[in-house]
């Protein structure tokens, strides 16, 4: 296992609220981020989970609570607790008719870089980014996959400790997102901490640790295999041979049945402990075959939520 | 059956750069058609051409037995397109939003009113109708976005990574959608970067660089493209895991997936139990390995992986 325990925070955020109008986006929200790990901030839209990205990057202050980056203020840090945070929103602004180095070199100056820095750091950052054939491609005529990775080395030229990316693998290809999270990885074997969300949970299930957000607070906190390990819930799935039953028809509704979910040709039934064997009567009885299986992120994700609305 | 959508060599040039090479396939009537490829494979590029958006550069494609490129406009009234930015005006309510769109597409009275009730009724969005569309969470707007390229009874269906950053929960939602809609006899085009997904389509063809290097169904892809026997390794080294493996003799190839690994192996040369001991004989240990069956992203990891190696 990584051992992160004994290294003071990069990221803590404690007890943050934040209103908009009427709506709470932020209730008493308490993170921690340490060097070396990657969080992943997950939950559904509008869940506070860029609200609580932009207050710890120093660009909204928050109505209650407090942000530390590096143990400051990020409101009120100077320029060098500044170049400290790399924050990569959602839609990173590149310049598109200037190239992948002109791209670069526009923000090196505008972190105010030496000639000598702004070299070195070049030639390292698109070694790891992969970038070097394409120094003289147009941003805009970059793919999905190649703009946020140039997105993700701008933000790495003045060699931040503490990386808030929000979202940064959303509409990119598998094979792009795992080039991403190698680099991700790469930089946290470098003592980065790196606060990341996403929508995919198979990266949520990469992650050191994970927070699941929901109406702006979090339901839960640890690392992957344990939140996973301590799934209260049965995962069957349900395989129905042409002439059996409608399985779907028949488990959806049952006051054992948590949630159900189509995967492919098959169904995914998440079922309370103490109810597994009466479903899996029920569906023998429609010629539909039942089989326990490991629990995914997703699972998880959409059972906590699902319950924390039930009325 | 005959086929809804038709191509043979279809070709589209940007400059000396082909964005489509000689694409050919046939999609019938109420199928969903899975459209994958990495950012840049030419997928969008295809997907405006069979709209109407973009003149081919060479080949052909008939939409409900339309040539694409003599009456465009007529292949325009037949469909229904979401792209990948959806437009709706955040600043109409949900059903302005939809009276805008319909009046666009040149309903309007009774008929209009009637189809409003009706697509809200699909998209489960009927509790919203006077809601500000800006004040809509991401999911519920892409189902307001479904709706509204669903309002003319388009016969076809063209969505382009239309789950794109939409949360798991919205994303089931969204699906449920599209497989009722497709039941009802709508055929559906879609691309997305979500593998889970991409195996509710009955067909996925498969772009690499332009080119359509793969077509079948998914078991079929899963059969055709990923030889050997998948097994899953987890516990709580999963990264020396993943090391050691590719170094053994008989491992075809080893990824991270989610909290564990997928780790192909040549059968004839090592089986589950083989892989195991070496990897308790490395030192490992509460290691667990599990044959599983591939999924999507091991078929889409191996043919990118075998067409990078032929270019």
């Amino acid at each position: 296992m990584i051992q992160h325990g004994d290294s003071a925070p990069v990221l803590e955020a404690e007890g943050l609220e934040r209103r908009f109008g009427a709506v709470n986006a932020l209730r008493g929200l308490s993170l921690s981020v340490r060097p070396g790990e990657i969080y992943g901030l997950v939950g559904a839209d509008g869940a506070g989970k860029t609200t609580a990205m932009r207050v710890l990057a120093g660009l909204m202050a928050p109505d209650a609570g407090t942000a530390r980056v590096m143990g400051e203020d990020p409101l009120r840090g100077a320029g060098a607790l500044r170049s400290a945070i790399g924050y990569m929103p959602q839609h990173y602004s590149l310049y598109g008719d200037l190239s992948v180095e002109e791209n670069l070199r526009f923000f090196s100056r505008m972190f105010c870089q030496s000639r000598a820095e702004y070299r070195e750091r070049r030639e390292r950052l698109l070694r790891i980014t992969r970038l070097e054939p394409f120094t003289g491609r147009r941003a805009d005529a970059l793919s999905g996959g190649m703009y946020k990775k140039l997105a993700l080395a701008c933000s790495l030229l003045p060699r931040p400790r503490v990386l808030l990316l929000d979202e940064p693998t959303n509409g990119v290809d598998p094979v792009s997102r795992r080039e991403l999270w190698a680099l991700l990885f790469e930089l946290v074997s470098e003592q980065m901490g790196i606060l990341i969300t996403t929508a995919y949970m198979d990266e949520a299930a990469r992650c050191h640790r994970v927070g699941l957000i929901h109406h702006g607070r979090l339901l839960m906190e640890g690392p992957p295999a344990e939140l996973l390990a301590r799934f209260p819930h049965r995962v069957i799935e349900v395989e129905s041979p042409p002439g059996a039953g409608d399985a779907e028809q028949l488990v959806e509704g049952h006051p054992q049945v948590v949630t159900t979910a189509a995967a492919g040709r098959r169904l995914r039934v998440v079922v309370r402990r103490d109810g597994q064997d009466v479903l899996e009567r029920l569906l023998a009885g429609v010629g539909a075959q039942a089989r326990q299986v490991a629990p995914s992120f997703e699972d998880l994700f959409l059972t906590a939520t699902a319950s924390e609305d039930k009325p | 059956m005959s086929p809804v959508i038709r191509t043979r060599e279809l070709t589209r040039r940007f400059g000396d750069f082909v964005a489509v090479d000689r694409v050919s396939f046939e999609v019938e009537r109420g199928e969903i058609f899975g459209y994958l490829g990495a950012n840049g494979a030419g997928k969008t590029t295809t997907i405006r051409m069979l709209c109407g958006l973009l003149p081919p550069s060479g080949g052909e494609a008939e939409v409900n037995g339309v040539d694409v490129a003599r009456d465009p406009s007529a292949v325009k009234r037949s469909l229904g397109y979401m792209s990948q930015r959806f437009s709706l005006y955040l600043d109409l309510l949900v059903e302005e939003n939809l009276e805008f769109f319909g009046g666009a597409y040149g309903l309007g009275g009774a008929h209009l009113r009637r189809r409003i009730d009706e697509v809200l009724e699909l998209v489960e969005l009927g509790h919203e109708r006077r809601a500000l569309t800006r004040a809509l969470p991401g999911g519920l707007r892409q189902r307001l976005a479904l709706a509204s390229a669903t309002l003319h009874e388009p016969s076809i269906l063209f969505l382009d990574e239309p789950t794109a950053g939409v949360d798991p929960g919205a994303r089931r939602v969204f699906w449920r959608l599209i497989r009722a809609l497709s039941a009802g006899g709508t055929t559906v085009f879609v691309t997305t970067h979500y593998m889970d997904e991409a195996e509710f389509c009955q067909r996925i063809g498969l772009m690499v660089d332009g080119r359509l290097v793969a077509l079948d169904t998914p078991d079929g892809l899963k059969r055709e493209h990923v030889p050997g026997q998948i097994c899953e390794v987890d516990g709580p080294q999963v990264h020396r895991a993943l090391e050691l493996s590719r170094t053994l003799e008989g491992v075809l190839d080893a990824q991270p997936f989610g909290a564990a690994a997928h780790v192909r192996l040549d059968p004839a040369r090592l089986g589950p139990e083989g892989l195991l001991a070496a990897l308790e004989r490395g030192g490992l240990q509460q290691i667990n390995v599990r044959p599983t069956e591939p999924s999507l992203e091991d078929v889409f990891l191996a043919v990118i992986e075998t067409e990078g190696r032929r270019s």
